[in-house]
């Protein structure tokens, strides 16, 4: 149970980003390594609790109490075991997930949580370099064949799981290599790619099938994948951006930040973008203050911009845990991630209230104003200002899946908000459809994904075997 | 049970105890005299204390006497009545009970004699005695039998042994017969004696009314030589005339345990009796245990056949009542195989027992190995032998006197009237051990597993396959991680803290063991728990196995068996047992697996198989049968191994051959120490949980049990570890040695339906239905289903478990992070609304079922009430309390700040066992109130002083708790800093260890005078008893309010939040919904309920728990989990490591700075809770709680429950309503009458007023009794009150008794006070005593030698905190048991002295019995060890040294208190001592506890190389050379 006074012996400690001035020079990911022993010590303060919230805080439920002392007892075989149990691609979330199991963690209470998410990294880096992570093909084929729409977190989640229960998946992908977000979304000094790959290629030889550049709805008509599988999920994500209504949003230079982090990740991954958005000598706005945001931000300075701002609507949080979110909840507060690190300039209770552009149709000044709280967001009189601006990205959020294509015909029901509706088995409206992840459930973390995508596996597999 | 009402609702007949006072009176010459019985009846009258009266203050609960028949009384009656007797022997006289209504009676008297003359006897006559219903008690008159007596005459030339036999047959016949008959009124048949030696007077009487209900015993003509008398004290008020002692041979005080199991076991041997003295009649006997009878009726059927059989009573009782005779160094070898020779016929009959024996020649008494219940007894010079659980029952001129002593554990005291003396204990057991070869057979015939050859092959270890079959067997990964790695690695088990919060087996989603399906039965009240640690010598796990023997006979055969040092076999030794053919041990293995596709079924077809196959086995001479579940294939699956077992077992008892054969288990299943309990509780000699070591194999093998730990280190632990465990449960039953333990069946199962367990698991209470095969075979099913599924890399191995630690796929917890954090965010935000989220988390169970009550809905009215209408919050929020938590286990903040929330709002809080800072009596300036209104008196006492006690306004004794029942507990001594040891009267950094037992409760008329102790103590606060829910709690809690306490908790299982060991966190006690409910339905049934309050507590968390609780009968409701949590606890269930993250459950300052917990979170709490009671209460209708409670038709069983195994639940015992008259009320309105107004402190106080008032010094001389209890307590109350614990200056208040003093002479006495006492006294003086100074010495005039006779009674100083006693005498067993700080002088003193003493200082200058000073951890103790004896063999030496007295500083230590002693008691001994001290000093030993030299830094004792003690010894050794 880690070590039983580990927490009074040992602080909390991360393992550092690389440096801003080195960093912000290439594209690699920014923390550094982390030795082995480094997070043993981190796993023995885990309190082993009775009770322990960060299992329930995590939407996998991962197993961290038993996993962090496998770690602190030198037996990283079973904890990838453990950790697989309930989380298919802990290098993801090991690197991308903003961990509620830390906001949960029992330790936190009152002293620095236990660093789940580096342990978790660890655990499944250390499982890859051992050569224990393995194809696990089924040892038998069920003769179902099911079609899954969308290869971000939750249709890979869903198709390993699927397939490992015998039954024979294909995952289809409108864009040229699949991944979805994590590929075209998450930026490469959050996430290298060759950490999809790697588990891509588990994947394939586990025998999941891919077929990327098929936009289903498109290429494929619903019907067509009724007829050829015995069920589909869709897991197509919520691409649809929140879109800013205000005038001057038509002029060039305005771009959702879907827009522009892809084009990056296709060029990291060393294809040429005709004409890509880029932050480069720029005056950057990016309007949304969340990780897409943030992403935009990173993004930006790598791209060497002259300035970027980041403007968000909702005031500026306290420094720490906000009252109206006691623990273990996931706390209101500021967070500083490695993006805003590396510079720009944050500002909160800010509404843009119309672009403006110069003579050739480019943006060229933001005109914004204070607002008071949610959810009025009253503009403050008085507070009007003009910035010069180059390039503004909206990073807003989403408001749901695309509508139309796939959606519409497979007559699927949308909730009041939107999303793809579906029962408690994640089936939808239509017999033997069944939806997961951010087109289910709203934009969400990819950990939310894998649980979403992991659970409607179960469902469709329960579906076939009845 | 005659007498007793049959089975209803919970209420189960078999559940009843009692216990009482017991004495005989003998004259040594066999001269009779009517002289000895008016003795024998004084002494019943002067133990009427000890005895107990129902709810008609004129009928007690039964009394009886025993002489030898008054032959010239008769004589002169039959005349009168027309028929002559023949000469004394020549006749018997039975004493009958005959039904009342004439037509029935003459029927039972036709009969009687028409057996009498197929027996080849003539009936002389009947003769109705005359009696007088006046003087006995309304209940008894009503249920009075009609009494004749029957004269019987022998055939001519019959001896009287052979008369007796023939008695005895005719009795038996004729209560077979008449109890198979229809005889209308047959219950009131029952023949007390029928004998040609003895008779037995006895009824449903108070000891002052037996004489003048049977009025010829004071007839001058009736005679005797001797007398045996017994009180009885029941916990029932229900009239029973059958159930008074004495039986025929025996009356006995305290309990056997194992009745279960003996009477099961002799039962199954009956069918290899035989007996040349009976011939053919033995069959006439069988049963012999008649049905249904007490355990003291069961035992004394056992001593009747085995002393008729041709055994002397004295060896029967030898046989049946063994001393501790395995780990006693101090015994000869010849005795030793007397003993070992009868373990192998027979198993001990367990249990604190004080025995009075007779068959009309000799008389005499015996203790159980233990020494656990009082015997004293004294011997005149003009040849009188008096014994009675108490000194002074008799007033005998000092001078008269020629010996005091007592009984002691294992020995005898035999007068035998025909040799005309006592015979010492030596002599009766040489005479025993000297009968036959004994040792020459063992060695000859006894087998041992060494002595086996070995075996050509054994089962390999196969880890490649034992991922798949630990699934098989439902293992999880908290076996391994929770239960079998501490196992291996420790060689303890784990330990758990608060609580449990699963689903009951029944109501689990999960599949189960059918093991947790069983809960522990414990011992409470009725008898108490054992301490196997610290009193290892009387415990055992040793046994005998092998084909059981017509134990009437006696020849080298009978010891032909195995015996095994304990019951867990590797697979080597199983190997060996299979292979076994020495003689007739032979070995046949039979497989327990069914075929899993076919279900419920085929499990039924293959246990009927199985039962064939043993049947068959028996009948072609197999000795041992090995039930095996080796082999699970994709097909087979095993059976459950408790399953197989029970129904092999109990078919073999029904065909009566279950004794001619061993059972052992050789299972993948049993893993945990729950499992090898319940195996062995069902019958298994021995078990090989093969998988289970193949589990610690693999899990060293994979270096999972840290470095340095080999499997066979690991195994070694494991074995340990759960020999340990075993010893813990047999310990908590109050059971000593597994030989008696094993098919003892001490479980009660919850959710098994009544069809299944009356087949297999025959005798064992489930009662509320449940599940069946089919849920077994289902469970089976899943099991075998996981373990072929493939085992992915990308999985954990096993299933993860959930029950220790939430997981969200393992086992439902209420306590979760949902509701732990919705409470906590409800309570620090004030938000009602939010509490009420949490409370529908909880209430809600519809998907995962957890407790009993979930499955409960409740009635609304047909009118509800307008909320404004009920009772406020206010009002309701005083009948809650704060759970029992120490300050010690949790932190100064957090208890305070629960007792400044319940100060607050007028509930109660409790101290807990750990004492109370005084500072905190007093208010603070804010008026907040820090001290808790609950003072807890545990097993430990500690801090229990007079001033602790005043300042209480309820004192609860915590006779078992939640987490625990029947166990002690620790504080470890990194948790004692400075002031919780200033609290709790110890030293810092000293472990505190609290025993099992409280020492002054070990039944239930010792109950009665604590509860009276602290009465007096102070007089202001209510007394209540807090028990465990368990089958029987019901019964317990009528003996409670019969004792007079003024409320009784009811815990259920689940709650606790001490530290516990895993095994008993899960497996013991029930929930309190059954509890309470059997509680409230016993109390009713007896017309007690109307006299006490009933209180229960156990994870209580909504206001819908307390509605349920309310409605079964509760008035009052504890809570300590929940409190905790609003105080910040996360349920880390670490309180036992002191790491306690928020500062609640630790004493470590940097984390008890983490506490945040406010006063305010708590009060929120409660006041949620009733806000939530009143909302129910408007709905069912009630204006007031009152109206509520007991309420039981409000609430009915959810309909539709579709659960798999919910849905066999049936709750209509629990919602059973006794059908009582209205007048009998269903809750407390009348105040208990704890007769304090007798108390001789009255007088006392009046006598002091002076010193009281002003400081004045008084000093009285006064005359005292037995019954004159607890002398002093209420005086020390008085001072405590006015003067706190500073009390008044040395002897300021001085009283001299003379006299024999009662119980509890100087209880919790306060400083400024000195009793002297010139005579003696009984068990318990100076208890709690608390600054008080205590003299007591034989009276100036008696003539023998005060060092070698008895002066003071058992458990002498238990718990005293302060003060000095001297005693120019001998005293009993425990003497300073739990000292925590009193000073004492004693001239010798029986076994376990100084036990668990952990301050103080205790000189003893002579002989000391065994196991002194065990789990001693502080204080001092100097004994004077002329013979060497004590320091080689008689001191526990486990957590003390023994130095030599070369330190100046204790020579003078010494020297001093000796003079005192002198001075203080005039000690003709003290006075030799120091006239000699320069040669006496070599001789004095130091016991120092290494607990207290390791806090003072001194290192451990080395002896040096010649030391006084050697010296002593070899001298010793050259004098007898």
């Amino acid at each position: 149970m880690g070590k039983v006074t580990g927490f009074l012996e040992h602080t909390r400690e991360l393992p550092q980003r690389r440096a801003v001035v080195e960093r912000v020079n290439d594209w690699f990911e920014v923390y550094q390594d982390f030795a082995d022993e480094k997070v043993q010590t981190q796993g023995a303060r885990c309190m082993d609790c009775g009770v322990p919230f960060c299992h329930n805080g995590c939407p996998l439920n991962n197993v961290i109490p038993d996993w962090n002392d496998l770690v602190y007892r030198d037996r990283w075989r079973e904890a990838i075991r453990a950790l697989h149990a309930t989380n298919n691609f802990p290098e993801f979330t090991g690197r991308i997930c903003p961990a509620p199991c830390e906001a949960a963690c029992v330790l936190g209470i009152n002293e620095p949580p236990v660093a789940i998410k580096v342990i978790e990294k660890q655990i499944i880096e250390h499982g890859f370099r051992e050569g224990w992570i393995r194809p696990e093909p089924p040892l038998e084929r069920t003769g179902k064949r099911v079609a899954i729409v969308g290869s971000g977190p939750a249709g890979l989640a869903a198709a390993q799981q699927l397939n490992r229960a015998g039954h024979s998946v294909t995952v289809f992908e409108k864009a040229d290599r699949a991944g979805g977000l994590l590929r075209y979304g998450i930026p490469e000094f959050k996430m290298e790619k060759w950490v999809l790959d790697r588990r891509l290629k588990q994947m394939i030889a586990e025998g999941v099938e891919f077929r990327t550049n098929v936009h289903v709805g498109e290429a494929i008509p619903g019907e067509e994948l009724r007829e050829d599988f015995n069920a589909i999920l869709l897991s197509g994500g919520a691409e649809q951006p929140r879109d800013l209504k205000v005038p001057g949003r038509e002029l060039k230079g305005v771009h959702f930040a879907m827009e522009f982090l892809p084009q990056q990740n296709r060029v990291c991954a060393g294809d040429t973008v005709a004409s890509q958005i880029l932050a480069a000598g720029k005056r950057v706005v990016i309007i949304g203050g969340g990780d897409t945001g943030a992403d935009c931000l990173g993004t930006s300075h790598r791209q060497k911009p002259m300035s970027v701002h980041q403007f968000e609507i909702m005031p500026m949080p306290p420094g720490d845990r906000s009252p109206q979110t006691p623990w273990p909840l996931w706390p209101l507060q500021l967070r500083a991630e490695s993006s805003h690190e590396e510079g720009g300039i944050r500002d909160w209770s800010l509404a843009t209230a119309s672009f403006s552009g110069d003579e050739h149709g480019r943006v060229s000044k933001l005109h914004a104003v204070r607002v008071g709280p949610a959810p009025k967001f009253e503009p403050m009189a008085g507070t009007e200002f003009t910035m010069d601006v180059d390039l503004v990205l909206l990073a807003m959020g989403f408001t749901g899946p695309v509508r139309g294509g796939i959606i519409e015909q497979l007559s699927v029901n949308l909730d009041a908000r939107g999303n793809v509706a579906t029962d408690a088995g994640y089936m939808t409206s239509s017999p033997g459809v069944f939806a997961a992840g951010d087109l289910r459930r709203g934009q969400s973390l990819v950990v939310w994904a894998i649980a979403e995508g992991r659970n409607a596996a179960a469902a469709i597999d329960r579906y076939l075997r009845n | 049970m005659a007498g007793l009402p049959v089975e209803q609702g919970l209420y189960d007949p078999r559940n009843e105890h009692d216990a009482c006072g017991i004495g005989f009176v003998v004259n040594i010459q066999g001269q009779q005299s009517h002289e000895i019985i008016l003795k024998g009846l004084q002494i019943l009258i002067n133990l009427a204390h000890r005895g107990a009266c129902g709810c008609d203050a004129e009928t007690g609960d039964g009394a009886g006497i025993l002489i030898q028949i008054p032959h010239k009384f008769f004589a002169r009656e039959c005349a009168q009545l027309g028929f002559t007797l023949p000469p004394v022997g020549e006749y018997g006289v039975g004493m009958v009970f005959l039904p009342v209504e004439p037509s029935h009676r003459l029927l039972a008297e036709g009969i009687l004699e028409r057996i009498a003359r197929e027996e080849g006897l003539t009936v002389l006559g009947w003769r109705d005695i005359p009696v007088n219903v006046d003087a006995i008690g309304r209940v008894a008159r009503a249920s009075q039998p009609y009494i004749e007596q029957i004269f019987i005459r022998g055939a001519s030339g019959m001896t009287q042994d052979e008369l007796e036999r023939k008695l005895y047959v005719v009795r038996k016949r004729a209560e077979s017969e008449i109890a198979a008959s229809d005889l209308p009124a047959k219950n009131f048949f029952y023949i007390p004696s029928l004998s040609s030696r003895t008779i037995v007077y006895k009824g449903l009487l108070l000891a002052p009314q037996i004489a003048e209900f049977y009025n010829e015993l004071t007839d001058p003509d009736t005679v005797s030589a001797l007398c045996l008398v017994h009180q009885r004290f029941s916990t029932n008020t229900f009239p029973s005339w059958q159930l008074a002692h004495p039986y025929r041979y025996l009356c006995h005080n305290g309990e056997i345990n194992t009745v279960r199991g003996n009477v099961n076991w002799m039962h199954a041997r009956t069918k290899v009796l035989a007996s040349q003295l009976f011939g053919d009649d033995l069959k006439k006997l069988f049963p012999v245990i008649t049905a249904g009878g007490s355990d003291t009726a069961s035992l004394d059927n056992a001593v009747e056949l085995l002393t008729l059989a041709g055994r002397s009573l004295p060896h029967v009782m030898t046989m049946l009542i063994p001393e501790a005779w395995d780990a006693d160094m101090t015994m000869r070898p010849e005795k030793k195989a007397f003993y070992e020779y009868h373990a192998s016929l027979m198993e001990p009959w367990d249990g604190p027992a004080a025995v009075a024996f007779t068959d009309g020649r000799v008389i005499g008494a015996t203790l159980d190995r233990n020494g656990l219940r009082p015997g004293r007894y004294l011997v005149t010079h003009d040849g009188l032998v008096i014994m009675a659980s108490e000194t002074g029952v008799l007033p005998v001129k000092p001078e008269e006197v020629k010996f005091k002593g007592r009984l002691q554990p294992g020995r005898m005291l035999l007068v035998d009237t025909i040799e005309r003396r006592i015979i010492p204990d030596d002599e009766i057991k040489e005479r025993l051990w000297s009968r036959q070869p004994y040792g020459e057979w063992l060695k000859a015939s006894q087998i041992t597993l060494d002595s086996l050859p070995e075996p050509p092959r054994v089962y390999e270890s196969d880890l490649d396959t034992i991922v798949m079959r630990q699934r098989a067997f439902g293992y999880t990964d908290e076996d391994l991680r929770v239960l079998m790695q501490p196992m291996a690695v420790t060689g303890d088990e784990a330990i758990g803290s608060m609580g449990t919060d699963t689903p009951l087996a029944c109501l689990s989603d999960k599949p189960q063991p059918l093991f947790h399906y069983f809960k522990q039965l414990f011992a409470q009240v009725t008898n108490p728990a054992i301490d196997p640690i610290r009193e290892e010598l009387v415990m055992s796990l040793t046994s005998y196995i092998g084909t059981e023997r017509n134990i009437l006979e006696e020849t080298s055969q009978h010891c032909h068996t195995l015996k095994l040092p304990h019951p867990l076999l590797t697979n080597r030794d199983l190997e060996k047992l299979r292979r076994v053919s020495t003689s007739d041990l032979l070995a046949n293995t039979l497989p327990m697996l069914f075929r899993v596709a076919g279900g419920e079924k085929e499990l039924e077809r293959a246990l009927d198989g199985l039962c064939r196959s043993a049947s068959l086995a028996v009948k072609s001479r197999y000795t041992l049968l090995i039930l095996s579940d080796r082999g699970t294939d994709r097909e087979y699956a095993p059976i459950p191994s408790l399953l197989a077992l029970s129904a092999v077992h109990n078919h073999l008892v029904r065909e009566g051959t279950r004794t001619q054969v061993a059972l052992i288990i050789e299972s993948g299943e049993p893993r945990e120490v729950m499992h090898f309990a319940l195996l062995i509780g069902y019958g298994a000699s021995a078990v090989n949980p093969y998988l289970a070591i193949e589990t610690l194999e693999d899990q060293a093998t994979r270096g999972n049990l840290g470095s340095g730990i080999t499997f066979e280190t690991a195994l070694k632990n494991y074995k340990k570890a759960v020999n340990k465990g075993l010893l813990k449960v047999i310990s908590k039953m109050g059971i000593s040695t597994l030989q008696s333990y094993r098919g003892a069946q001490v479980f009660e199962a919850i959710g098994l339906n009544k069809s299944m367990v009356e087949r297999y698991f025959t005798g064992t209470s489930s009662r509320i239905e449940g599940i069946g095969l089919d849920v077994l075979a289902r469970e089976a099913r899943m099991k075998h289903d996981h373990a072929f599924q493939h085992v992915s890399e990308a999985d954990t191995e096993l299933a993860i478990g959930g029950n220790y630690q939430y997981r969200v796929h393992g086992e439902y917890h209420l306590f979760n992070p949902l509701t732990v954090s919705k409470l906590q965010h409800a309570v620090r935000q004030s938000s009602f609304e939010t509490f009420q989220e949490y409370t529908s988390l909880i209430n809600n169970q519809s998907r995962e079922l957890c407790t009993l009550r979930g499955l409960m809905d409740l009635k609304p009215a047909d009118k509800p009430v307008p909320i404004e209408e009920v009772e406020p919050a206010t009002e309701i929020v005083k009948r809650f309390a704060t759970g029992a938590m120490s300050y010690g286990s949790i932190s100064k903040e957090a208890h305070e700040t629960l007792a400044i929330a319940m100060n607050r709002i007028g509930g109660r809080s409790n101290t807990g066992e750990g004492g109370e800072d005084e500072a905190r009596f007093q208010r603070d300036p804010n008026g907040d109130w820090r001290r808790s209104a609950i003072k807890q008196v545990a097993s430990a006492r500690f801090g229990v002083t007079t001033n602790y006690l005043v300042n209480a306004d309820e004192l609860q004794i915590k006779i078992a708790q939640g987490a625990k029942p029947g166990e002690g507990g620790q504080l470890p001594g990194h948790k004692v800093d400075e002031t919780i040891a200033r609290v709790r009267h110890s030293i810092p950094g000293v472990q505190l260890i609290s025993p099992p037992p409280h020492h002054d409760i070990y039944s239930i008329e010792d109950l009665a005078q604590l509860i009276y102790d602290l009465k007096n103590a102070n007089p202001k606060a209510r007394i209540s008893v807090k028990l465990v829910a368990e089958v029987g709690v019901g019964t317990v809690a009528a003996g409670v309010a019969k004792a007079h306490a003024d409320v009784v908790l009811i815990s259920g299982h689940d709650g606790g939040t001490g530290a516990s060991p895993l095994t008993s966190l899960k497996h013991a006690g029930i929930p309190w919904e059954l509890g309470l409910a059997e509680t409230q339905q016993v109390l009713v049934m007896n017309d007690l309920r109307s006299r006490i309050r009933v209180q229960t507590d156990g994870k209580l968390q909504t206001g819908r728990d307390v509605t349920i609780a309310a409605l079964l009968g509760a008035e009052e409701f504890g809570f300590s989990t929940a409190p905790l949590v609003s105080m910040g606890c996360i349920m880390m269930r670490k309180c036992h490591l002191n790491t306690c993250p928020v500062g609640i459950a630790t004493q470590d300052p940097a984390l008890r700075k983490k506490f945040q917990g406010q006063p305010e979170n708590v009060i929120n709490f409660f006041f949620f809770i009733a806000e939530e009671v009143r909302q129910w209460m408007s709905k069912l209708g009630f204006r007031n709680m009152d109206e509520m409670v007991g309420r039981v038709d409000r609430i009915e069983m959810r309909k539709a429950i579709d659960h798999w195994k919910a849905r066999g639940l049936d709750f209509s015992t629990i919602l059973y309503n006794p059908q009582v008259p209205r007048r009998v009320g269903r809750r407390c309105m009348i105040a208990q009458d704890h007769g304090l107004e007798q108390a001789l402190d009255y007088k006392l106080i009046d006598h002091a007023r002076e010193a009281l008032e002003n400081g004045t010094r008084v000093e009285f001389k006064m005359p005292i009794r037995n019954v004159h209890r607890t002398v002093g307590a209420m005086l020390s109350g008085e001072i405590a009150r006015r003067y706190g614990s500073a009390g008044l200056p040395e002897d300021t208040i001085r009283f001299d008794f003379n006299g024999s003093a009662g119980q509890s002479f100087g209880a919790f006495l306060a400083k400024g006070v000195t009793l002297t006492l010139e005579g003696d006294a009984n068990d318990y003086v100076g208890k709690g005593l608390s600054g008080g100074r205590l003299i007591v010495y034989p009276s100036r005039t008696s003539t023998f030698l005060p060092e070698e006779n008895m002066l003071v009674g058992n458990v002498v100083l238990y718990g005293a905190t302060s003060g000095e006693a001297y005693f120019n005498g001998m005293a009993g067993e425990r003497f300073a048991v739990r000292n925590s700080g009193a000073t004492a002088v004693v001239e010798s003193v029986g076994d376990h002295g100084c036990e668990y003493m952990t301050k103080g200082l205790v000189l003893v200058l002579g002989r000391a019995g065994r196991n002194f000073a065990a789990g001693m951890t502080g204080g001092i103790a100097y004994v004077l060890d002329e013979t060497g004896e004590f320091s080689s063999v008689l001191c526990n030496r486990a957590s003390v040294d023994l130095e030599p007295l070369d330190d100046p500083i204790d020579m003078q230590t010494v020297q001093k208190l000796i003079e005192k002693h002198v001075e203080a008691t005039s000690s003709p001994r003290g006075q030799w001592i120091l006239e000699n001290w320069g040669k006496m000093i070599p001789k004095f030993v130091k016991i120092f506890p290494h607990e207290y030299k390791r806090v003072l830094g001194i290192p451990k004792f080395v002896p040096r190389p010649t030391t006084h003690i050697q010296q002593s010894a070899e001298r010793q050794e050259a004098a007898h050379g």
